[in-house]
């Protein structure tokens, strides 16, 4: 048992250790004292806002990452978390605007429509590749060209409200479709929390992780859906259709990454606008590889790099070293972690191979000191005879 | 004679076990040396403490009377050494000529790769053994046998002139193991030496000039094989008897479970593979399917297991026609499979074993509950009986299936589709690659399932296999089947000269 924690827990330590030390070193190169920057960091970055903070920027990474997960376990390398986001909140954005229900239900109906429209655009490249053969990976990248640069944009021009500002924004969604803050939940455990709105959508990505765990670990799908990611072959040998387990896992993926632009929009903006946040989906994918694909590991690593995010304003604030140097770092993480993950598994698999090994080596042993107790029995039987 | 290769008290520690025990190997310079032991003795750790895939703890080796440490096979090949593994290292996606020189390419002035060259070079060293392929063939369209061909030259090509073969019988017909005897007393004529793990004792006879045996991790004895028989050998290995592949007393009854009717399928390129097979195959019958690696066999089985589409034909099971049934509903109805290839088609390696064991009953009861819900307590308590009735050996039924061993891997498959609710059985090579306590095991299995009224359809390249098992068998050539034979009257080398088109049976008799 503490052997397994040890092998969960030793990449990731190894990797924040590594990516302290190549971050002092760059540190030094710029002119900055290390121990400052990170001692600043850690005073601001602990305090209970920059935490409710760090929450918000973390709560679409983690959908983010499991959208991104989710392809992974079928080993497919969904690079259009980015494209489906962003689609998927411009046309929920629009659709929420357009409509007007009983709170609850308005809410539902935007996320349900968000899901779709997430589903939708990685469904095309899921079809792309079960029809066409295209490598998800190519037309994931051209997907997310077309909706950034093309869909959303003429979109955007289409939908704009003209107003006296000089914004370019959709209408705003009804009070009836917003999510209200959870500060009066945290507030039962902690201070009052100024100046920060925890995004009520926090509660729909925990759903979404443990829908995700039970989904991946304890349904036929999700079985079917790992064991064509682990081999394919097999899988089709076993009974599973390749090409639907492909559509499948790119049209849950899509679904959850529809989710990414939501907390934002149900939790803040309410509306879609220029300054929507971008590169929540590429992010997700350093965070599904950070949190290896588990529902708990891509909460932490939605946590970390979210930390990192919002703990970092303070650098550059009290000028102790630039901004840029948190995307450093959280490079040198994920680098890090990676080779970590790998060493540790191949020290795992070495360990269970030589296990195995051994009571291979024990089965023996029995079965011999068992034949040579039957032949030492024969000889007896034989002499008296 | 001088030794190519002395191994001296190799010592190679696992945690908690001992692969080898201070094993002592002598291989004489130009002979052909086996090494026999059943799974797991630590023959494939040796050979890989040779090739410099693992160091080893203790012992030293001296190559051409010069003490030597690899750490790399890298270091081994520079002194000459080549080894072909059991589990061919090849890219599908690449010619028979690319794969030749992947890693070693002969290059031109500029870095340009002396394409023309190799392939004279290979060309040349195809002629000088008898070692025939197209230089330009894709890897992924070639046999077995070809594949390993390409494998040896592949070797040949950076020089080696001391061979490493990994069981390289265990995938071939007769005739191609002829054959590959044939290329291996003409490596050996040219100045060759071979070192060469089998368990095939009819074969290590053979071949070899001197033979090893490796027990448990230590070498028990150093033999000529004019001083023993396969008995005394068998006797080496495990300690006891050579079990054989032999039913008795018919259990076939004359209600048919599958049937097909000229059954018609394409390969992957598009061109007829199978061309109408017909066969039927009744409750408690064990239908063996011979035939050379390549004839339609590999096809056949995918077409029963509905991965594989029919162009014409029938196939049907109990009378009803599964036209348009995946494989999926072929499971459900009562199909069980041993696929010829465990790790393509059998197994999930990163997977714990309860999970493989669950793999192709997944839909089925009691691992999921309402169609939907995994059962995990169910799949463990499954498993556990299974590795129980298999003799499967493992520490737990979490361990990941690459930690096993192949034979133990090879236990594990057979025994989960064995204990299947099944109508029919398609085994493809049941024993491939397992030692004989595991092999008799299988064999003991089958004859079970068999008087208990299972179906059996089972294609090996053991041909003892074949003639000791089936109640009747079929001979595939060029994706028809072209005799019937009955297994009390032919034998290996009877049934080899059908399966190479040597034989013919005539219509009347």
């Amino acid at each position: 048992m503490r052997r397994k924690l040890f092998y969960v827990l030793a990449a990731p330590l190894a990797a924040v250790a590594v990516a302290l030390v190549i971050s002092s070193v760059v540190l030094l190169f710029a002119g900055s004292n290390p121990l400052t920057a990170y001692s600043n960091m850690w005073e601001f970055g602990t305090r209970l806002e920059t935490l409710m903070s760090t929450l918000n920027r973390a709560t679409p990474l983690y959908l983010s990452g499991v959208a991104v997960a989710i392809g992974f376990r079928m080993n497919l390398f969904n690079i259009g978390v980015e494209g489906q986001y962003i689609f998927a909140a411009i046309i929920a954005a629009k659709v929420g605007a357009e409509i007007n229900l009983p709170p609850v239900l308005h809410v539902s109906v935007i996320i349900l429509t968000a899901m779709v429209a997430g589903a939708f655009w990685s469904g095309i490249a899921g079809y792309l590749k079960v029809a066409r053969n295209v490598h998800e990976v190519i037309s994931t990248i051209m997907l997310n060209a077309i909706a950034v640069s093309g869909v959303v944009a003429y979109l955007l021009g289409v939908w704009d409200v003209p107003d006296e500002s000089l914004d370019t924004a959709l209408p705003t969604i009804p009070e009836s479709g917003w999510m209200p803050p959870l500060n009066n939940l945290f507030e039962i455990f902690t201070r009052e929390i100024r100046r920060v709105e925890v995004w009520g959508f926090l509660l729909v990505a925990i759903a979404v992780g443990i829908i995700y765990h039970f989904l991946i670990n304890r349904t036929r799908i999700g079985f079917d859906l790992r064991a064509s990611g682990e081999n394919p072959t097999a899988a089709e040998a076993s009974g599973t259709d390749p090409k639907k387990m492909i559509m499948a896992a790119m049209l849950l993926g899509g679904a959850v990454a529809g989710l990414v632009g939501l907390p934002e929009l149900l939790g803040d903006s309410h509306a879609y606008n220029l300054r929507f946040t971008r590169n929540l989906g590429f992010n997700g994918i350093a965070v599904a590889l950070l949190g290896r694909n588990h529902p708990v590991g891509i909460a932490i690593g939605a946590f970390v790099i979210g930390w990192l995010d919002r703990a970092s304003g303070v650098l550059e604030v009290r000028g102790d070293a630039p901004r840029e140097i948190v995307a450093i770092m959280t490079g040198v993480i994920i680098l890090a972690a990676v080779v970590a993950y790998a060493v540790v598994e191949r020290k795992r698999r070495e360990e269970e191979a030589a296990a195995a090994a051994a009571a291979t080596a024990e089965a023996k042993e029995r079965l011999e000191a068992q034949r040579a107790e039957e032949r030492q029995v024969g000889d007896t039987e034989g002499g008296g005879s | 004679m001088a030794s190519a290769v002395l191994l001296e008290g190799i010592t190679k520690r696992f945690p908690g076990v001992i692969a080898n025990d201070g094993v002592n190997l002598d291989v004489a310079a130009g002979e052909i040396h086996a090494i026999c032991g059943e799974n797991g003795a630590g023959k494939s750790t040796l050979m890989k403490i040779l090739y410099g895939m693992q160091p080893a703890d203790e012992g030293r080796m001296i190559v051409n009377g010069q003490e030597v440490v690899f750490s790399s096979p890298k270091e081994a090949i520079d002194l000459g050494i080549g080894m072909v593994h059991q589990h061919f290292m090849l890219a599908d996606n690449l010619t028979v000529l690319e794969n030749i020189i992947l890693g070693s390419e002969p290059t031109l002035s500029g870095g340009r790769i002396d394409f023309k060259g190799a392939r004279n070079h290979i060309i040349e060293v195809g002629k000088d053994y008898g070692l025939t392929v197209d230089p330009d063939d894709l890897v992924e369209k070639l046999e077995v046998g070809e594949r390993q061909r390409v494998e040896i030259i592949k070797v040949l090509f950076r020089g080696a002139k001391i061979l490493i073969l990994d069981e390289p019988t265990a995938v071939l017909v007769p005739q191609e193991v002829e054959e590959l005897f044939r290329n291996m007393r003409d490596l050996k004529a040219e100045g060759h030496t071979i070192i060469f793990i089998d368990h095939k004792l009819d074969e290590v006879l053979e071949i070899a000039d001197t033979i090893t045996v490796i027990r448990a991790g230590k070498t028990i004895d150093t033999v000529k094989p004019e001083d023993v028989t396969a008995r005394d050998l068998a006797e080496l290995m495990v300690g006891s008897e050579l079990p054989t592949p032999e039913t008795r007393e018919s259990t076939v009854t004359d209600h048919v479970v599958i049937e097909a009717i000229d059954a018609c399928a394409d390969d992957d390129t598009g061109s007829p593979k199978m061309r109408g097979v017909t066969m039927k195959v009744h409750q408690g019958e064990i239908l063996g399917i011979a035939g050379v690696e390549g004839n339609g066999q590999a096809e056949f089985v995918e077409a029963l297991m509905g991965m594989r589409p029919l162009t014409s034909g029938v196939i049907s099971i109990e009378g009803v026609r599964m036209k348009g049934w995946g494989t999926r509903q072929r499971r459900e109805a009562g199909m069980g499979y041993i696929p010829e290839d465990r790790t393509r088609r059998g197994l999930l390696a990163g997977f714990p074993l309860w999970e493989n064991a669950m793999l192709g009953h997944q839909s089925m009861e009691p691992f999921v509950s309402n169609g939907f819900w995994i059962q995990p307590e169910a799949g463990r308590e499954h498993t556990k009986k299974v590795v129980e009735q298999f003799d499967v050996r493992t520490p737990s039924v979490e361990v990941a299936a690459h930690a096993l061993s192949g034979g133990n891997q090879q236990k594990l498959i057979v025994g989960k589709e064995m204990s299947a609710n099944l109508k029919v059985l398609i085994a493809a090579h049941p024993t491939r690659g397992i030692d004989v306590g595991a092999q008799a095991a299988v064999w003991e299995e089958l004859r079970h399932a068999r008087a208990a009224g299972l179906a059996v359809i089972l294609i090996s390249a053991d041909l003892e296999e074949l003639i000791g098992l089936s109640d009747r068998l079929l001979v595939m050539l060029r994706g028809e089947i072209v005799a019937e034979l009955d297994p009390g009257d032919v034998t290996p080398r009877g049934l080899g000269a059908y399966m190479t088109g040597a034989a013919v049976q005539g219509g009347g008799s």
